[in-house]
This record gives C-alpha cells, sequence and structure tokens, in this order.
C-alpha cells in the first residue's frame, strides 16, 4: 500500500494551531523574551541570561510572599474542604428545601471578586461594619487594617466565605450520585452514621474532591483581587501574597525583566504543586 | 422462623402500591416473587424488611408482631439489582463488614468468611476490591455478604438481572442448592417466569399491588387461578381464545369448532375464553383430536435456538412456542395444530373453571 499525501488535512487542524498559538504559547513566549533581556525602550535592549532569575530566587521579599501564599492555600484547603463536605452532608436532597438551599449556598460564587473584597472591608470594620461592631461589642480589639493577625484573620475569613459553597456543591453533587440503595443496605447491615460516611460516601466522593482540592489550590495561590481590595497586602507586608508581589514588581516599579522571570518561576510552582497533589492522589487511590 | 403478612397494605402519595396482601412463609423455605415491572415486587420486600412501614395491617415473625420494628432491629439480609458492595473494602473485609458490627470475634469471622467465600467461589479473590472483580464476581460478593451472617430472612431483588446469560444460569442454580441446607426464608423476586420455574419451591404471582395467587410453583404454574396468573406465568404469555360451549361443541368462531371432548364436556354451556400454552400448539398433529387451523405468519421470532412463532386467522391471534430455528416469511400460509385436551377455560370473570389433566410438561 502507497501512502496517500493529503494536505487538505492541515487545513483542519489549523484552527486549533493558531488558537493555541495566540492563547497560550505566543504569550507566554513573550514573557520568556521579556526574562532574559534588560530593556530600556523598544531599540535598546541588551540579553542578559539568567539574571534575572537569579535575582528573582534570591529576593527576600518573594521567599517571604511564598512562603505567605502556602500558609494561605494549606490553611484555607484545611477548613475549606472539610467544611464544604459537612455542608453538603447537611443539605436537604428533597423538595422546596433543595432549591432553596443550593441557590443560598451558591450566592457567594456569584458575587464579583473586588465586590466580595468591598463587603468584607466594610463587614469587618469596626465603625459601620456588623462583623467588627460585634468583636467591639465582645470586647476584642479588632482592626484589620492594624493588626497583622486580624488581616489575616479576615482574608482566610473571606476567602472560606467565598469559596466553601463551591466544594459544598461539588460534593452535594457527587452525594446525590450514590444511588439510594447504598444507604439501604447499611441500614440493613446496621451500620453507624459514621461508618456510612467513611465507607460509602467519602469513597464515592474521592473523583470530586481531587477536583475541589485542585481548583481550590489554584484558584488560592493566584488570589489578588480579594486582598488587594480588602487589605491592600498590609498592613506592612503581613498579607502580601504572590500575585501581589508580582504586580507591584510588574506594574508599579516597571521592572519587566524580574517581573517575567517571577511569572515564569511563579507558574512553574503551581504545575509542580498540583502535579505533586495529582500523583499523591492517583497513588493512593491505587494503594487502596 | 416464619413470616406472616395479614392484610398488608401501602398507600404513597394516594397511590396504592400494595393491596392487601395476605401471605405467610414457612421456616426453610424458598419462595419467588413473579411480577411485572412496579408490580411491587420491591415494595412488598421493603415491608417484610422493615425499611417501610405498612400503611395498615400486620407484619408477623414467629407469631410476633414487628409491623413497626426498624430495620437495624430485625435481622435480615438484602441482594440487589445493583451490585452493592462498600468501594474501598476489600472482599474480605467486605463479607467481614456485617460480622464485625455484630462484634463476633476474630477466630470467629475469619472462619465464615473464608467459609461462605468458599462456597461461593470467590475464595481466590479475598484481598481484591469489588471493582477489580467481573460483574458476577461482584455480584457473589453481595450475596456473601448476605449469607455469611444467620439471617431470619433473606431477599433477593432482582439479583441476577444484570449478568449475562450463561452467568445467570450458574448462579441460580447455585443459589438453590445454597439454600437446601439452610432454614431461613428466602425471598426472590423476578420478572422471569423461567426463572421461577428454575427456582421452584413457592411462587407468589403480583399484579399491579395485589397478590393474585401463592403455591408451590409447579402448582401455581398448572393451575392458575385466574387470566392474569396464567399470562404472567409463561413465557410467551398463554395465548387467551375466546369461545362458546354449547351442548355437543366448542364453537371459537363460525368456522372453527369441534366436538366436546371427555375433558370439557363438565363445562356449562355459555361463553368461555380458552387459555393454550404456546408450546401445546404444533406444526403437526399429536393426537387425533388436534384441530387443524389454517392460519398467516405474522412474524418469526428466532430466540436462541428456540422460535416464537407469531400467527393470526381472521379471529385471533396466537403465538406457538417451537423448538428449533424456523423461518417463515410474513403472510406465509401454514396449517397449526391446536391441541383440544389441553385447554385451559375460564369463565367471563376470568376465573379458572378447567385444567386439562395430567400435568407434566410445559
Amino acid at each position: 500500500m502507497t501512502k496517500v499525501e493529503n494536505n487538505k488535512a492541515w487545513w483542519l487542524v489549523m484552527p486549533v494551531f493558531l488558537i493555541v498559538a495566540f492563547s497560550a504559547i505566543i504569550p507566554l513566549m513573550t514573557v520568556v523574551n521579556y526574562s532574559v533581556q534588560d530593556i530600556f525602550d523598544p531599540y535598546t535592549r541588551y540579553f542578559v541570561g539568567t539574571e534575572w532569575f537569579k535575582q528573582v530566587m534570591l529576593d527576600e521579599r518573594l521567599h517571604d510572599a511564598l512562603i505567605r501564599q502556602f500558609i494561605f492555600s494549606f490553611t484555607i484547603l484545611l477548613i475549606e474542604i472539610p467544611l464544604g463536605i459537612m455542608v453538603a452532608l447537611m443539605m436537604p436532597t428533597k423538595g422546596k428545601g433543595a432549591s432553596l438551599a443550593l441557590i443560598l449556598v451558591a450566592i457567594p460564587l456569584l458575587i464579583p471578586w473586588n465586590v466580595v473584597g468591598t463587603i468584607w472591608q466594610i463587614f469587618g470594620r469596626a465603625d459601620i461594619g456588623l462583623f467588627g461592631a460585634m468583636m467591639a461589642k465582645l470586647g476584642i480589639n479588632y482592626n484589620y487594617a492594624s493588626e497583622p493577625m486580624h488581616a489575616w484573620l479576615t482574608v482566610v475569613l473571606m476567602d472560606v466565605w467565598h469559596w466553601t459553597p463551591l466544594v459544598a456543591l461539588l460534593c452535594y453533587s457527587g452525594l446525590r450520585a450514590i444511588p439510594e440503595v447504598y444507604y439501604q443496605a447499611a441500614r440493613i447491615d446496621k451500620a453507624s452514621r459514621w461508618a456510612v460516611f467513611r465507607y460509602i460516601q467519602l469513597p464515592k466522593l474521592t473523583n470530586v474532591l481531587i477536583i475541589g482540592v485542585l481548583l481550590r489550590f489554584m484558584d488560592s495561590f493566584m488570589i489578588y483581587t480579594e486582598p488587594f481590595v480588602l487589605t491592600g497586602g498590609g498592613p506592612g507586608t503581613s498579607t502580601t501574597f504572590l500575585s501581589q508581589s508580582l504586580v507591584q514588581q510588574a506594574i508599579g516599579q516597571f521592572d519587566l525583566g524580574p517581573a517575567a522571570a517571577f511569572s515564569l518561576v511563579y507558574f512553574l510552582i503551581i504545575l509542580l504543586v498540583c502535579w505533586v497533589f495529582y500523583t499523591t492522589i492517583m497513588h493512593m487511590q491505587k494503594d487502596k | 422462623m416464619s413470616l406472616t403478612l395479614s392484610n398488608v397494605s401501602r398507600v404513597v402519595d394516594g397511590e396504592t402500591w400494595i393491596d392487601d396482601v395476605n401471605l405467610s412463609l414457612e421456616p426453610g423455605s424458598f419462595n419467588v416473587l413473579l411480577g411485572r415491572t412496579l408490580s411491587g415486587k420491591t415494595t412488598l420486600m421493603r415491608l417484610m424488611a422493615g425499611l417501610d412501614r405498612p400503611t395498615s395491617g400486620k407484619i408477623m415473625m414467629n407469631n410476633v408482631d414487628v409491623t413497626g420494628v426498624p430495620v437495624r432491629e430485625r435481622n435480615i439480609s438484602m441482594v440487589y439489582q445493583q451490585f452493592i458492595n462498600y468501594p474501598n473494602m476489600t472482599v474480605y473485609e467486605n463479607i467481614a463488614s456485617p460480622l464485625r458490627l455484630a462484634k463476633m470475634s476474630a477466630q470467629e469471622i475469619d472462619r465464615r468468611v473464608r467459609e461462605t467465600a468458599e462456597m461461593l467461589r470467590i475464595d481466590p479473590y479475598l484481598d481484591r476490591l469489588p471493582l477489580q472483580l467481573s460483574g458476577g464476581q461482584q455480584q457473589r460478593t453481595a450475596m456473601a455478604r448476605a449469607l455469611v451472617k444467620d439471617s431470619q430472612i433473606i431477599l433477593f431483588d432482582e439479583p441476577l438481572v444484570n449478568l449475562d446469560y450463561k452467568l445467570r444460569e450458574e448462579l441460580r442454580q447455585e443459589l438453590r442448592a445454597l439454600f437446601k441446607a439452610r432454614n431461613c426464608i428466602a425471598v426472590y423476586a423476578t420478572t422471569e417466569p423461567n426463572e421461577a420455574l428454575a427456582l421452584a419451591g413457592n411462587t407468589a404471582v403480583l399484579h399491579e399491588g395485589k397478590l393474585l395467587q401463592f403455591g408451590e410453583t409447579a402448582e401455581v404454574y398448572h393451575r392458575p387461578k385466574d387470566i392474569i396468573t396464567a399470562e404472567m406465568f409463561s413465557e410467551p404469555p398463554i395465548n387467551v381464545v375466546p369461545g362458546r360451549v354449547s351442548d355437543t361443541e366448542v364453537t371459537f368462531d363460525d368456522s372453527v369448532h369441534f366436538q366436546l371432548n371427555s375433558d370439557l364436556r363438565p363445562l356449562e354451556p355459555g361463553n368461555y375464553r380458552f387459555g393454550v400454552r404456546a408450546s401445546h400448539i404444533g406444526l403437526v398433529p399429536h393426537s387425533d383430536d388436534d384441530l387443524e387451523l389454517p392460519v398467516r405468519v405474522d412474524l418469526a421470532e428466532i430466540s436462541g435456538s428456540e422460535t416464537f412463532l407469531h400467527v393470526h386467522n381472521p379471529h385471533f391471534d396466537l403465538v406457538l412456542h417451537l423448538s428449533g430455528v424456523h423461518e417463515y416469511h410474513v403472510d406465509q400460509q401454514i396449517k397449526v395444530y391446536f391441541p383440544t385436551h389441553k385447554l385451559y377455560a375460564f369463565n367471563e370473570a376470568g376465573r379458572l373453571v378447567h385444567a386439562p389433566a395430567g400435568l407434566g410438561g410445559r
């Protein structure tokens, strides 16, 4: 059999190539281009090799932001995942209550991110905010604008409020997919409520939880808008996360070279952590 | 351990799912619930299990009223149409789970698990997860979980539906053998008449929530109390032909009539509906008094090595159940032989008034 050359096929693949090129490859390569050059103006630029990378990797401010970022992401994962499962388990499954609960739970997800920041900024103020005033009534000198711990608490609380519903909705759909006979069989076996959760519901939720953990990790690792609106990264740099540092560097100081190098490192960190998460979870499943 | 249901009904949202059922199951018996989809088989089983409460009526176990006793305080097992096992426990742990909840000693648990697994021939797979097994093995695991504890009642809700034909036959035979030695009540729901016949024991025929007939499987098959039972308990459904009995002959229509034979002589003159099993009509006469009928072919339905031949004459339709593969084309004219001494006669209310003598043979 002779091979038939059919060049028409290339035309069919073309659109995908073009879309991927314009949406991913070209922007990414521009960043790569910036990261290895020192640019003064469009006609004056010097190739600097890995210098920006070295500078970024040794930057103390970025180290601090990275550590802060990890602490933040793990904190909210530790709270949001169990809380989301709990909310999903408590949501009614039938009747009017079910749709009402779904709407109520979904509301935080529908609010634009900078509005979320604004809401919490007002909510947390001691003079006019409900939360802030309540804390003041309880005798706690709560002030997220000046106390780093309070700022942290508020940012975490805000993220939990904003994103736990996502985990809850994912789990809720996972729970609905479990056939009724499983619960029936468990009742016949005289299994306890905990056993039903541990041996039926949790195993059946594993897949949605993997998605939930990955989504929440990536999103929280890239968090920008809400803390920007709420605390502006302060007090000091106590709530300055990675993306805020990046924006300060790229737009505030217009250091395009280091900012580009930083972007690439940032991207690789997210990729790496997600890959580690994913393979660990997959391995855990295989071992069982 | 006996189980008695008296006047049990269940009404859900104004719809009657189970209508005044009276049923008494003996210890050590194997009972088949036969009925179409939505006939109330599963609902009845849920009532027996104590998963639901009857709207009215009483359920007695060993003459003790257990109507309001929830399933957790009863000792029953159930096997479902779906293969229900704990997904992240090994086969061993799955089978052991009811025993662990009963707080049995580790030694006793191990002995029982291995014994039951061996009985169901899944002992080589004890360390696997259910999803690493074939469908048949998964259902064997579910059955082992049901059999491992000494339940008073074991309920099977169409357990073999999702398995292929070969496996179904194999498991059905094993299941029957497993229960020979036990003293519990087995209840087995199915939609297939042939499955009920293969399992023997007793059969209860359910239709639209009503219990039509309960008795020994062979007895119910050979002497169905009414037309619906007869239709439900035969595959393909029994042929029903309206006819008239006069002093001397039986007339199906003006052209088809035959002399009253000794079998049918006791029938009073009047209108009847005659039932004849699809397998009793033949392409060649079996005896001298078979009635020759010219018919036209509608469809020859070949199933395995059997043929269901649908035919009609100007007045009624018939289905023949023939062994072997037969090919016919539509509208072909053939002659079939109607066995006049193998007729069931039902009165106008649909009640059985005559069944052919000499049971035996399908």
